[in-house]
């Protein structure tokens, strides 16, 4: 950003430039560019959740006229509050991606009310009628890639165990745990899925040991629902186990036991709601999407992965890519014999209630509590 | 892999291949820690240590290509440490607890900006051996996977307790640590013995850093270390400044460690996070249990500014 | 001993300001290894710390937590304890408060915020007040045991918000229910800063007081000097320490509370954002002394303000924070050593 580097220089050496007006020329700077502000929760770098959301800025980079600005590690208090409000105040950002749930409530609904000639895109929230209309919620269903994932875990298996090392469980994570298990049992009507929970978003070693008590259980394929899931892709193939992929596409660190994964897909939406904005269109203040829409993506099979998994699972992508496919139909058991949608019930993915998911369905071993 | 079912007695061994494996960098930050703290200081900057370590062993891994050097670096970088936090507390009237805070937060920030591109990469680790060729009982052998690290430090610990005891240098190190005066009065520089002290201390929480990078979890991220290296020097105290003791603290907190995920994965979920806490309620017990109000602690170095 | 601290006042504010400008000095050399402009670092420092109101606004909002928190260490220290475990005590006030709230859902706002003090206060203090009781029944050492309480705190938090005191409609951040709209304490009038500043600055001012200008702040620093004369000298050094734990945890809990009634509204696991270990720095680098706590809060909150603003104009991680916290308190420890090398009677060496 030559015109950035310029103005700045002016600012440092004419006068005693350490004032309070060195904040007005760069803003007047930067008011040519719409400025777009990303915040994550955790490092850029955490070949994970944050960095599919970096990703996804990166390809903002590319767009004439857009300046990103981005922020990590912004833990979910007030710290939120007053960076995003840096970022309008210092850096003139009309354009918010605050990208962790935390983020949500109170904090980006109380800047959002503050500032409502602004627009904040908040990732993972569950926006509604009271919210702000400056305000929106994106999300992917990802749970359609978990599916996916499942199926072809679900025929790769040979002992039919399955092992998914998960953070907490809650609503996000329990739909991505019984997907995959569902999606196993398509491949594999035998087949269970063993869950433990590590507590937090980032425990290497408390992911690495769920990984090995998996494997001591027979476990021999596994997936993760963590912040960077690099940890269990590398103990797991090491152990000889094959995986499942998270948030990016790891196959490079497992090439022999990456069968495929869920993937992100920010870099594609993120233009796309910029230039809505530039072209003076509103996002819809409350936006999903799976693969169909482009949201999320399925990491490319593994080169092991066998013709049969390939074709039942490339069948029902077709189908969830055609729209109309239900992963959640009734009748539905959770793993305590309790039916969870009714027969003849089927939970399109845009249902609210898959949002308040609570259970893990029959197959999946462990507790939601 | 056969499956072998052998229901639960799969959660002690569990255990106990959890506390192999989860207890080396204790181990090592411990003996370290011990070795400072019997020459009278207390360096409570290990923790950034490890992760300077944990950074360090995977950057050199991943440039040379060999683990090992990647070991050798992390204790170098270790001993860097080491030798920084000695020579500031070697200073008049410098509190040395707070050094070793101020030491923790600069180790990890260097490890964190230094680290950022080590992140995706994927560096060579070190190799394990493989001890459970006896058994077919996928378990046993998973348990029987020893790293050549935590034979080290299992070589280790009876070795620093006979150079402590018996060794020249043990005796000036102790003396360093029980008065001052006395050392100073057999004319030694007691500012040089701690540095030493805190240097090898140093080491070897660099390579227990390199543990956690190089063999388990084995990879460098910025979530590594979960305050194993603070843990590790109450570990110290706890064990009474006795390198063996030091190594059953370590495999008893290592073994409580894998508690948790084991028992999850014969399907106990309920009241996860407490049992995720084990390690810290036993070490808590424990204490209560052994420690008495009439004396003060057994063992301590009378120079040590933390218990005096 | 007044006439010394009076002497020694002008040490006591240049040669900390030397030590920080040098850090900066050592820091701007840091960042220029990385092909960063030193000048661009601390034009943007300034600028996001204190360059505006707004960056005041957010330097002292980032400070609040801090000088509370950084009491839990400062007054243990007056008896010669080391305490780490202001973060337990912060969660366990949190909680405390916020269950207090949730029990009295139709109380006037006034008395629900007055209850939340006090079960905050009184939640945080027992905790410390536990780690204090160890050292004393038990000869358990503090420092080791307030570090376990804070693991132990936040398991029982975690265990807590997504177990029995999770709010069902908390999906994917499990909390407890709210307090209320109503019970929240709001900002102090004109600003965007929270009510925890003003009382933060007050619970500083009176642990001044209670230390150098009571009786029972005199026993505690003799105590703290040498146990072993205080109790010739008939100091009850029990009561002592426990009623200084208490107040420790309190300041800590009433953190705590301020962080549920002030800007989240509920417990959930945000509130272990680590307030409570930085604390531990504020109260080693203010010495102890209460009132240097407040300023050195609201450096350390000015260096966090700043952070933000390093890693949006110059593409500096996030660690560059912790890097700059790390030189500065190097070098401010570092500087202790002058002390006493510009009076008339340097003590010798030890």
């Amino acid at each position: 950003m030559p015109l950035d580097q310029v103005s700045r220089r002016r600012v440092l050496q004419g006068t005693a430039a350490l004032t309070l007006a060195g904040t007005l020329p760069l803003q007047r700077a930067f008011a040519k560019d719409t400025v777009v502000g990303f915040i994550y929760v955790g490092s850029r770098d955490d070949y994970g959740y944050n960095q599919a959301h970096a990703v996804g800025a990166a390809a903002l980079k590319k767009l004439p006229e857009i300046k990103v600005i981005e922020e990590e590690k912004v833990p979910e208090t007030d710290a939120v509050e007053k960076t995003m409000e840096s970022m309008i105040n210092l850096d003139g950002a009309t354009l918010l991606f605050p990208t962790s749930f935390g983020y949500y409530s109170p904090h980006m609904v109380k800047l959002a009310n503050k500032y409502p000639k602004l627009r904040f895109e908040h990732c993972g929230g569950l926006w509604g009628d009271k919210d702000p209309k400056n305000a929106g919620s994106y999300f992917g269903y990802i749970d359609e890639a978990q599916y996916i994932s499942g199926i072809v875990a679900g025929h790769m298996t040979k002992s039919g165990k399955l092992g998914f090392v998960a953070a907490k469980p809650i609503p996000q994570v329990l739909r991505n745990i019984n997907a995959f298990a569902m999606g196993a049992r398509l491949g594999n009507p035998k087949a269970t899925l063993q869950v433990i929970f590590t507590g937090d978003w980032s425990m290497p070693v408390k992911e690495a040991e769920a990984t090995n008590s998996l494997i001591a259980q027979g476990v021999d394929v596994l997936t993760c629902h963590v912040d960077g899931p690099k940890t269990v892709v590398e103990n797991a193939s090491r152990r000889g186990a094959m995986v499942c992929g998270y948030h990016v596409n790891q196959a490079t660190l497992a090439p022999n036991a990456y069968l495929t994964g869920a993937e992100w897909n920010w870099e594609e939406l993120y233009p796309r709601f910029v230039k809505m904005v530039v072209a003076g269109e509103s996002i819809p203040n409350f936006y999903r999407g799976g693969l169909k829409e482009g949201l999320v993506k399925v990491s490319p099979y593994g080169r092991m992965v066998s013709e049969a998994a390939r074709k039942q699972a490339d069948d029902v992508k077709a189908k969830l890519m055609a729209g109309g496919y239900a992963i959640f139909q009734g009748p539905l058991v959770d793993n305590k014999g309790k039916t969870v949608i009714a027969s003849g019930t089927a939970r399109g993915q845009t249902d609210p209630e898959l949002e308040k998911m609570d259970y893990l369905v029959e197959g999946v071993i462990g507790a939601t509590s | 892999m056969p499956d072998v079912s052998i229901g639960l007695w799969a959660i002690p061994l569990a255990v106990l291949g959890g506390a192999i494996r989860v207890s080396t960098p204790f181990l090592f930050v411990s003996l370290g820690e011990c070795i400072t703290e019997r020459s009278g200081r207390i360096n409570l900057g290990l923790e950034g240590t490890l992760v300077m370590g944990a950074m360090c062993a995977y950057g050199t891994s991943f440039l040379t290509g060999s683990p090992w050097l990647g070991v050798l670096a992390a204790g170098v970088a270790g001993s860097l440490l080491g030798a920084l936090h000695a020579s500031i507390c070697g200073l008049p009237r410098v509190n040395d607890i707070a050094v070793g805070i101020a030491l923790m937060l600069l180790g990890t920030g260097l490890a964190f900006f230094l680290g950022k591109p080590l992140i995706e990469p994927s560096a060579p680790i070190l190799p394990s051996i493989n001890f459970g060729f006896w058994t077919d009982i996928p378990q046993l052998r998973d348990v029987m996977q020893i790293n050549v690290l935590f034979l080290i430090g299992i070589a280790l610990a009876p070795a620093l307790v006979w150079a402590l005891k018996t060794t020249r240098w043990g005796l000036i190190l102790r003396t360093a640590g029980e008065s001052a005066d006395a050392a100073r009065a057999m004319g030694y520089s007691v500012n040089a013995i701690r540095l030493r002290a805190t240097m090898t201390g140093g080491f070897l929480s660099g390579i227990g850093g390199s543990f956690l990078s190089l063999v388990y979890p084995g990879s460098w991220n910025e979530g590594l270390s979960s305050g194993q290296g603070i843990t590790a020097v109450a570990l110290v105290i706890f064990a009474r400044w006795n390198p063996m003791m030091c190594f059953w603290a370590s495999l008893l907190f290592g073994g409580a460690a894998a508690l948790g995920p084991a028992l999850q994965s014969v399907g106990v979920s309920q009241g996860y996070h407490l049992f995720n806490a084990a390690p810290y309620i036993l070490t808590l017990l424990i204490m209560i249990i052994t420690c008495s109000p009439k004396r003060s602690l057994v063992g301590a170095p009378a120079e040590l500014s933390i218990t005096r | 001993m007044a006439l010394e601290r009076f002497s020694g006042a002008a040490e006591y504010v240049l040669i900390p300001t030397l030590a920080v400008a040098l850090s900066l000095f050592l820091f701007g050399i840091f960042v220029a290894l990385f092909g960063k402009n030193p000048l661009d670092l601390y034009f943007y420092m300034y600028q996001g710390a204190f360059g505006s109101w707004f960056s005041w606004q957010n330097t002292l909002t980032r400070a609040a937590p801090l000088i509370l928190t950084a009491l839990c260490t400062a007054l243990p220290a007056q008896l010669g304890m080391v305490i780490i475990g202001g973060e337990g005590a912060l969660l366990v006030g949190a909680l405390s408060a916020t269950a207090a709230a949730l029990v009295m859902p139709a109380a006037p706002p006034v008395l629900v915020q007055i209850t939340m003090a006090i079960a905050g206060m009184a939640g945080g203090g027992l905790w410390i007040a536990l780690a204090g009781s160890l050292r004393h029944y038990r000869g358990v050492n503090e420092t080791i045991s307030s570090l376990l309480l804070v693991s132990i705190a936040l398991a029982v938090l975690n265990h807590l918000v997504e177990g029995p005191m999770r709010d069902p409609t908390s999906l994917n951040k499990p909390s407890t229910a709210a307090i209320g709209a109503a019970n929240m304490i709001g900002s102090i009038p004109g600003t965007d800063i929270h009510w925890g500043l003003i009382f933060g600055i007050v619970a500083a001012i009176l642990a001044y007081i209670l230390i150098y200008h009571t009786v029972f702040g005199f026993a505690a620093r003799i105590a703290g000097g040498n146990i072993r004369a205080a109790k010739i000298v008939g100091l009850p050094v029990g009561r002592l320490i426990l009623i200084t734990c208490f107040l420790a945890g309190a300041a800590a809990g009433l953190a705590g509370m301020v962080e549920v009634a002030a800007v989240q509204g509920r417990t959930n696991a945000n509130l272990a954002v680590g307030y409570g270990f930085t604390g531990i720095l504020v109260a080693f680098l203010a010495r102890h002394n209460p009132l240097a706590i407040i300023p050195v809060a609201i450096l350390l909150g000015g260096i966090g303000a700043s952070g933000g603003l390093l890693q949006r104009r110059l593409g500096l991680p996030d660690a560059s924070v912790l890097v700059l916290q790390g030189i500065i308190f190097v070098t401010v420890l570092a500087s202790d050593s002058l002390y006493g090398r510009f009076r008339f009677s340097a003590r010798k060496e030890t």
